[in-house]
């Protein structure tokens, strides 16, 4: 166990901070990743039609396997090509 | 990644109540010379030996105690060995350290011990205080004193990792902050490590001697470098130099910071070969170990409050050292009002590096214009007056100021005759150029550097008619930035 002495003011909890949220979503690519669980599609596709009735672009993604994290390819073009990602989580 | 609490933790140490001990080493010559006498004494006066490197040492004791972990000694505040204690009801009545047959016959009342032996050794220094151990056992003890938050790093992660992805990083890898480290640091300076040495902008975060030596940790610097960081970092704290405008404007600027004094050459720095460039870590860590500060302190961070357009590769860390010697001006330093011989930091707002080439100049006269021209071009030949700067004159330069006899003073004053520029230059749309300043300039004449706006050092390799201009900050002066100087405390 390494122990380090932190060399900021402190003035931000120790548990790493979540990216900040948009404020909104227009003008954003969004991404929509399909972690390759059962019905996970159906979440996703509604969420594909409701984003795209507001005019916002998306754009699709899917896992090879749920067993394992997203290859380092598909996450690089994630990355690449859109602002933010939603995923869904449950069967 | 956690959080703990610095709650104490007792580590157990069990030493006799009443009688003899002594803390001995194999590695010591006196230790071994004493052997006998440590086995008289175990036989005789009930004496407990602990040893600290070798647990079979002295094979005249009937089974030392080994004190490989230290902690025994640690307690004991043993700093040379042999030591010999004696203890009653718990508590330490006496204490002799090295040989000295009077005292330990004193000490243990017993007569006639180590017959041979010469009457006096000295011992050596103590396994439990040397360098790099001393600042494990403090920490084992919990008598760091260190007041920072601990983070706990996962057996499995990666350190770097762990502190890239914290936000601790100018985006190079970091040396690992432990404790130990620090408090190794902190050896480098006298100051108390509470004391707060400034608030650093953004966030106006109290600048401690402890967190800025977390930084410098971080940043690769030597405890002996300390001293020259904790200067630099209150020569930016300093009201004059405006660290939360040199942070938080568009333009180039960061931290350039220049060493003058004995301090150089002791802890190594370069003023020669190369001397703004790559490959010399005092200049590098110190530069870095400021940035830092601002970064994790204050959290002076791009993209955020800082909001340099481009911003430049010295905001990595831009420190190097005049080259004194070499030189037939006096040191900016002195210049700046510190006495000759002290050790001091002068921070400028600056940026880059733009060279002045000129190989054919052989007289002064001929440089200074040369030095002119090029100074003029500083942001912009359309803007006057338009930033401080920072003249670095290289040694083959110098030469041709000295061997004519220019001083220093003489040098500034043809400089900032030369660079006056015709206001009808300047007036914007004129050379083509939409930048520019209001037409009312025609028929005047502007300088290109407010009154004191410019600096001279010396330093660079002996071979190469290169100086070079590091360009400041148009809010150069005390409207904006000025820039400090600051002694170098121990």
């Amino acid at each position: 166990m390494t122990v380090l002495l932190d060399p900021t003011s402190e003035r931000s909890p120790t548990i790493r901070p979540r990216l900040p949220r948009p404020e909104r979503l227009d003008g954003l690519t969004i991404g929509l990743l399909d972690i390759a669980k059962a019905r996970g599609d159906v979440f996703l596709d509604r969420l594909d039609e409701r984003l795209q009735e507001r005019g916002i672009a998306v754009k699709r993604y899917k896992k090879p396997t749920n067993t394992r994290p997203a290859p380092l390819p598909l996450q690089q073009q994630i990355a690449g090509e859109v602002n933010l990602v939603i995923e869904g989580l449950s069967d | 990644m956690l959080c703990r609490s610095n709650e104490p933790e007792r580590v157990m140490v069990s030493l006799p109540q009443d009688g003899l001990v002594a803390v001995v080493k194999r590695d010591c010559p006196t230790c071994e010379l004493t052997a006998p006498v440590l086995g008289e004494l175990a036989r005789r006066a009930g004496l407990t030996v602990y040893t600290q490197d070798d647990p079979s040492f002295p094979e005249t004791v009937p089974g030392p105690v080994h004190d490989l972990a230290l902690d025994v000694s640690h307690r004991l505040k043993i700093e040379i060995v042999p030591t010999l204690i004696r203890l009653e009801a718990g508590r330490e009545i006496g204490r002799t350290y090295g040989w000295d047959r009077g005292e330990w016959e004193r000490l243990t009342g017993v007569r006639g011990l180590g017959d041979g032996l010469p009457d006096q050794r000295p011992g050596c220094g103590a396994k439990n205080v040397e360098p790099g151990i001393i600042e494990r056992l403090k920490v084992r003890f919990n008598e760091t004193g260190l007041k920072s938050r601990r983070v706990e790093i996962g057996q499995d992660e990666d350190e770097q990792e762990a502190m890239f992805g914290r936000g601790w990083s100018d985006g190079l890898p970091l040396v690992p902050p432990t404790e130990e480290r620090v408090l190794r640091m902190l050896d480098g300076t006298a100051r108390d490590p509470q004391e707060v040495i400034g608030l650093v902008p953004p966030a106006l975060a109290a600048a401690t001697v402890e967190k800025i030596a977390i930084n410098a940790v971080m940043a690769g610097c030597k405890p002996e470098y300390l001293p020259v960081v904790l200067a630099a970092v209150e020569a930016v704290l300093d009201e004059g130099f405006a660290m939360h405008g040199v942070l938080a404007t568009t333009m180039f600027v960061g931290p350039v910071v220049i060493v003058n004094g004995p301090i150089r050459r002791q802890i190594g720095m370069n003023a020669k070969g190369n001397a703004l460039g790559q490959g010399n870590r005092a200049n590098a860590a110190i530069g870095r170990a400021l940035q830092l500060v601002i970064r994790n302190i204050g959290e002076g961070r791009p993209q955020e409050v800082d909001r340099a357009t481009l911003g430049n590769p010295g905001k990595l860390g831009y420190c190097f050292a005049e080259d004194e010697e070499g030189s037939c001006w006096e040191p900016l330093s002195v210049e700046r009002g510190v006495k000759p011989g002290v050790s001091a930091v002068t921070v400028f707002a600056g940026f880059g590096l733009q060279g002045v080439v000129d190989q054919k100049s052989r007289t002064p006269e001929s440089l200074a214009r040369s030095m002119a021209e090029s100074l003029k071009a500083i942001h912009s030949v359309k803007l006057a007056p338009s930033c401080d700067a920072l003249l670095v004159v290289c040694p083959e330069h110098e030469r041709t100021f000295r061997e004519a006899g220019w001083s220093k003073a003489r040098l500034y004053e043809e400089l900032y005759k030369l660079c006056e520029i015709p206001g009808e230059e300047l007036v914007a749309g004129a050379k083509g150029i939409a930048e520019g300043g209001p037409p009312s300039l025609a028929g005047k004449t502007v300088n290109k550097f407010r009154p004191g706006g410019l600096m001279i050092v010396r330093a660079g390799g002996n071979a190469g008619m290169f100086s070079g201009i590091i360009g400041g900050w148009s809010a150069g002066g005390p409207r904006g930035s000025i820039p400090v100087t600051k002694e170098v405390r121990p």
